[in-house]
This record gives C-alpha cells, structure tokens and sequence, in this order.
C-alpha cells in the first residue's frame, strides 16, 4: 500500500527549549532506510526528546526536521512508547481504532487485525479489555497496533523498560519480525544489552548532543567519544560527575578544556 | 443508553388536544380543598379541564397581567380593581367570602380575643411585642393584615426582625412557622380547618366583619391578550357565580363547617 | 419521634396502595428529570470535552462561568425561563409556561452546566495520560472527542447522575415554570412542598422517603452497571 519512500528522514541544527531550558542542542542528522538504530545515553539525556521531535509530536523551536517525501510522512510512520497506553476497549478494537483513524475500510480491517495478532502472539486475547492484559502484552499488543498501520518508519520509546527479562524478548522478537517485514526501526534504550542486540546503528546522546554515530559494531568495540565509553563500561553516571569537578571537562560535549 | 430506555416506557400524560383553561388563583383557597371538590362539577357538565396555578395574590396578579392564565381568582379587591381598570381583566364578578381569624399560642401571651374585636387584639399583639408571624409575602392575607395595622395605628413594618416577622411563604408555611415558634398570625379560615401542624396554636379571634374576606373572579381581557380562551373562561365564570356553582360553594365544609359563603349577585 | 414514624407509615401507605395520583406523579418527575438530564448530556458531553481539548479566546472566562452555573439557585433559573415563555416573554407565542416542556427546559439549564463542568475536568485528566498516543496514531483532539468520551464513561457516569440529583431534587424552578398544577406539572418535590404548605408534615416527609428511595434505586442501578463493566475493562 506504501508508494513513496518517506525516508530519508533530515534534522538539521535542531533545538528544543523548554522551561527556559535547552534540552535538545543543535543536533543534525540523517535516517537512512533499512537500518535499525538504538539511541543510546545515560537518563535525561534527551533520547525521548530526540525521537518525539522525529516524529513529530513537538514542533524544534529552532531547526528543522524533513522527510524526504513530506506528503503521507505522518501516515507512514507510527510510535510506541515506554508504557502503552490502551483505549478502555478489547483488544481487537484497540488496532481497529487505529485503522479507522486512517479511513481503511472495515473488511480491510478485520483481516489486519487477525494478521497482526496472529504475528504478534495475542490472537487468543482478541475480544479481551486491553486493560486487564499483563504490561508485557500490553507491549506487544501497542507493537501490534503500531504495525498494523505498516509504517515505514517505526519509532520506539523505551518499549521495554517496564518490563521483565521475558516479556522483553517476547517484544525484541516482534520488533525484530516487524524490521524484517520492512519495517525501519529507532528506537531508544538506557539497556546496554538491548542495544547490543537490537542495533545496526547506534547515536549516543549525552545532555541534548550527540557525542558518537556510529555502526553498531565499531561503537560497542571502541567506541571514540570518551563518555560513550564511560557509559559502555557501565559507568557514566559517577564518572560524569567526578572528571567534572577534577578535570573541568565539560560533560555536555565531553570536550576536555 | 439505559437512560432513554427508561424514557421510552414512562407514559405521557396530559394530551395536548383536551380542552383546559388555566385558573390563576391564591394558595389558600387551593390549599382549603374547595377547588378538588367543586372543580370536578364544572368539568363534569362543561367538559373544560380547569388547570389551578396557586400563588400569592401579588404573583397572581402578575401572571393573569402577562396574559398566562386564563382566569383570576384572588381575594384583594383593590388589587382586582385595579387589574380591571388597568385593561388588564374584563370585569370583576363577586363569588363568595370567607373570613380570616387570628390564631396564636394557647397562654394567650398578649391576652387577646376577649372582646372579639380584632382591632383591641391587633394592639394588644403591638402592646405587649408578643411574636406575631406576618405572611410577608404581598399576598391577599397579607394586604389584609397590613390593612388592619394600618386600622389601629401602627407601623409594625419598624419593628419587623423583633416581635414581628415577615416569613416571605405561603399561609400552610407561615402557620407551621406560627406552630412552631409559638406565635400569632392572621389565617384565612379554610387553611386552618385543614391544617393538621396545629402544635401548641388555637384560634383566639373570629367573626369580626372587618375580617370578612371577597373572593372575585375575572376573565383575562383576550383585547389585550388574542390567545385568552375567553369562551371557556366566560363559562367558567357563568358557572362559578351561577346557581350550581353557587350551590357547590355553599355544600363545602370542613370538618363540618361550612368554609365559604357564596355571594355572587344574581 | 411520631413524625418521623408517622412519614414511614405514610410512606408505606401510598407505595403499597399503589395510589394513583403518587403513580403519576412519579411518572412525571422521572419524565422530567430523564428528559431533561439526556438534553444535558447531549449538551454537556460535548461541550465539557471541546472545553477540556481546545484553546480558544475566551476559554478562561467560560470555564469559570460554567463553574460557577453550578452554583445557580434554581429559583433564579426557574425565574428567568419563567420570563422568557410568559406570554408577555420572547417564546411566550410557543405556549409552553405550565406545561412539563417548561420544567423539562428549566431542568436542562440547571444540570448542563453540572454536566459540562464535570466533563471538562474527566477529559483534562484523561487526555493528559492519551495525547501522545492519540495524536501519535493520528487523532488530534477533534477526532479524539469520542474516544476520550467512552474510555472516560465511568467517571462520566457519576457526573451524570450528579446532574440527575440536581434535577430531581430541585423544586424551586419547577415550581415556578411549572405551576404544580395536578394532573399536569405536579412532581414529587412541587408534591411535598404542598403538603408541607398544608401542614401535612407526615405526608410531605412520606413522599421524601418516596424520592429518596427512587433516587437510590436508580443511582444503585447506575453504580452496578459500571461496577461490573469496570471490572471488565479496568
């Protein structure tokens, strides 16, 4: 049903000011189709930030973020986000609200639906509340809601940092079904062993900037930022603070002065 | 919803099509029971459906002036008069009387209703402060009772908030207000015979002619307003002040006691 | 005390003896008050939701007058419908003063603003938790309107009745537009005015009791209904 390509998605020399504060500084950069990409960096980074200016769900308050092909963009890209928030009906009707909000006719609809519970594991929950499902399914069933649209582009916020070591790779399974399917996939994670999973391509932000793009492999080997290093050794937090005060390095940019 | 479901099996009463005049006219007569008894005569013989709005003289008045009622049935002649010359009513007919009394505590605190004459039991209320419960409402009973201070010289509207208080309520309300405080006040008859809250209150003063109480009925003048059912109203009239209204009138009694007396001019 | 033993006798009497005039009269306070509360739903719903979702010139000032409509002493609404379908009024061509429409119309006044009030506030929190999801599947407010509707149904549930208890309870403004005219505007509340106007203090509390208990039945009716659909759709 796609016919353009909407990718490749541009930002350039985006920022986003809230409260008097920036909290996305100057980032530029460009999202080449089929690739997965895991936004890396410690929290309050700003990775949340970075993925609902993507798409779009706050407007930069400098800069600018381009599709490729700006008609249908909006149509073609969907989110999950860290807790899923599921309308108080079943299952089912939950994907079909989705559908309906993109005018896809009802039979359309119904064999959708029956698709993407099938692929996702949740068909025998069809005509349940969403509400009462486990979070985990409750993940899965927003995975599901999201690839029934088949976006182009799939944006996902955190998707399994409320849950349990199973439930998570029930939704990595899914995530990795839906790229396969020809899904582009960026996502975020604080979860160094997600990323490592999950990436082709890793951005590591730290304080609104990204310090390191790289491929997934050169950045988990030897990372060339400093402070990527530091958080890929697990110890950013502590490190950040320490060198700041000892060395005078400004943590933002991890440029020693 | 469940809401509309419930609608749907609640029966609609009052058919738009049958024919009804709307009567204008004071809680106390309504609340003295004659309408539920002569009423279903004039419906019987006419069939015209008689719709009672009770209110106070002065909201009364008000209503049959902005053309919402048909008829007017009040007791406050100056009022009526008035409404009449104004172009508002067509011409006052007489329809019968009853009378008001003064009721109060059983002590009897200002020692009234030896002499039967309400003007000694009016200043013997003001003499002594003893609490007297005023309607306060500009209603018949109340122009009334105003008339009869008036009549003995005093302005009890200055004392209003001490011994006199104004209820603002119907006649049934300010004699519960009476009961309860204990207190004096002015009743028209049919309300007190009906009245079951009595309490500690007994009637003290009757039968005075200054306490004699002119009931007038008047058609709303359909000149002023085209949509009065002016023939319907005649009627109701013709009825009211004819020998078998007349008749209804002078058969009603309460607990025994004839409450009205009919006057109409043959 | 006798009184209050005295109303529970009266009470009993009229509901067992199936009294005709109390039959109706309760048919006629149902009908108006239902009525009246689905117009206010109609009304309110909408109204409270497009409050909640969208910022307008003028928003600030609405949302305080709505609040503070709920406040409105029925004797002063009762009054200004009375105004205006008095003959000598704007609608008094229509005919509608003591008829039930008349109280139908005061009642909408009365509970609306109850509705919308309580509907603005249920949205708010509500689009609160969806905004992102919806607008990030492609609802903007507009088109989030139902949606935000039904998932907050329950809580909308009791603004509902909250307005329903207004209505019922209310004798000030039906009083006025409708007359208390028997047979044709008499309802409960108007009912026990009158009979404490009477001094028939047992029979006007009886018919309290009457009120109370159709009143409870109905808010006991709505609470089952969305007690055993919560649980279903927590």
């Amino acid at each position: 049903m796609s016919t353009q390509q909407i990718l490749p998605l541009e930002l350039d020399g985006v920022c986003f000011e809230a409260g008097g504060n920036q909290l996305i500084k100057d980032i530029s950069c460009r999202f080449e189709s089929d690739r997965r990409t895991v936004i890396i960096g410690p929290n309050g980074a700003g990775k949340s930030l970075f993925l609902r200016l993507c798409h779009g769900l706050i407007q930069p308050s400098k800069g600018s973020v381009r599709w490729q092909q700006k008609a249908g963009a909006a149509e073609h890209q969907a989110m999950v986000f860290q807790r899923p928030v599921m309308l108080r009906r079943s299952v089912a009707a939950n994907i079909d609200y989705a559908l309906k909000l993109r005018h896809i006719p009802r039979p359309e609809r119904a064999a959708t639906i029956e698709r993407v519970l099938q692929q996702t594991g949740l068909n025998r929950f069809a005509d349940q509340p969403a509400r009462v499902l486990s979070i985990g399914e409750q993940q899965k069933l927003a995975l599901a809601r999201a690839w029934s649209l088949e976006p182009q582009v799939l944006f996902l916020d955190e998707p399994t940092a409320s849950l349990d070591p199973a439930a998570t790779h029930g939704v990595e399974e899914i995530i990795q079904a839906i790229h396969d399917a020809g899904t582009r996939i960026i996502m975020t994670t604080h979860d160094l062993g997600q990323a490592r999973r999950m990436a082709d391509e890793v951005i590591f932000i730290n304080r609104g900037r990204i310090l390191e793009t790289a491929l997934a492999t050169q950045f988990f080997e030897a990372p060339k930022n400093d402070l990527a290093q530091a958080f890929v050794q697990g110890e950013l937090l502590w490190w950040h603070k320490g060198k700041d005060n000892r060395k005078k390095q400004n943590p933002s940019t991890g440029e020693s002065s | 919803m469940a809401l509309l479901g419930i609608l749907s099996t609640v029966p609609v009463p009052a058919g738009a099509a049958e024919k009804f005049i709307t009567l204008v006219g004071t809680t106390s007569t309504d609340n003295s029971g004659l309408y539920g008894k002569i009423l279903p005569l004039f419906i019987a013989r006419t069939g015209i459906q008689v719709r009672v709005v009770s209110v106070g003289t002065g909201r009364a008045v008000n209503i049959a002036r902005n053309g919402d009622a048909d008829v007017l049935l009040v007791h406050h002649r100056p009022s009526e008069e008035k409404f009449v010359a104004d172009g508002f009513g067509v011409k006052r007919f007489d329809v019968m009387y009853n009378d008001f009394i003064i009721v109060g505590p059983e002590n009897n605190p200002a020692g009234i209703g030896n002499k039967k004459s309400v003007a000694d039991a009016m200043s013997r209320i003001a003499g002594t402060k003893s609490a007297f419960i005023s309607r306060g409402d500009d209603s018949g009973t109340h122009k009334k009772e105003l008339s009869l201070w008036r009549m003995v010289g005093i302005d009890a509207a200055k004392d209003s908030g001490t011994w006199y208080r104004e209820a603002g309520a119907g006649m049934g309300a300010t004699l519960n207000t009476a009961a309860a405080m204990p207190a004096y006040t002015l009743s028209d008859r049919g309300t007190w015979l009906k009245f079951e809250n009595r309490g500690g209150l007994r009637l003290l003063v009757d039968n005075d002619p200054l306490l004699f109480n002119y009931y007038g009925v008047i058609l709303i003048n359909p000149a002023r307003h085209p949509h009065i059912k002016a023939k319907m109203g005649q009627a109701f009239i013709d009825w009211i002040t004819g020998p078998e209204g007349q008749a209804a009138i002078a058969a009603y009694k309460i607990k025994g006691r004839q409450a009205f007396f009919p006057n109409a001019k043959k | 005390m006798t009184d209050f033993s005295e109303a529970f006798a009266a009470a009993l009497s009229l509901v067992l003896g199936l009294d005709r005039s109390l039959t109706e009269i309760v048919a006629l306070s149902l009908r108006v008050s239902l009525t009246a509360v689905a117009i206010a739903a109609l009304i309110g719903l909408p109204v409270g939701a497009a409050l909640a979702l969208f910022r307008f010139r003028g928003r600030f000032f609405l949302v305080v007058t709505i609040n503070a409509l709920m406040g409105m002493p029925p004797v002063v609404v009762g009054l200004i419908v009375y105004l205006l379908l008095s003959r000598a009024g704007p609608f008094g061509v229509f005919g509608l003063l003591f008829t039930p429409s008349a109280m139908i119309i005061a009642q909408v006044l009365l509970v609306t603003p109850i509705i919308a009030a309580l509907t603005r506030q249920v949205i708010e929190d509500l689009w609160i938790e969806y905004e992102e999801q919806l607008r990030s599947l492609g609802a903007g407010p507009g088109r989030a309107v139902p949606a935000l509707l039904w998932d907050g149904r329950f809580t909308l549930i009791t603004a509902i009745l909250a307005g329903f208890g207004r209505a019922s309870a209310e004798v000030g403004a039906v009083m006025i537009v409708g007359g208390n005219i028997d047979h044709v505007t008499r309802v409960m509340t108007t009912s026990i005015a009158l009979e404490v106007s009477k001094g028939n203090l047992a029979l006007a509390l009886g018919l309290g009791i009457i009120l109370l208990v159709l009143s409870a039945g109905i808010n006991a009716g709505a609470y089952l209904i969305q007690h055993s659909t919560r649980r279903w759709h927590a």
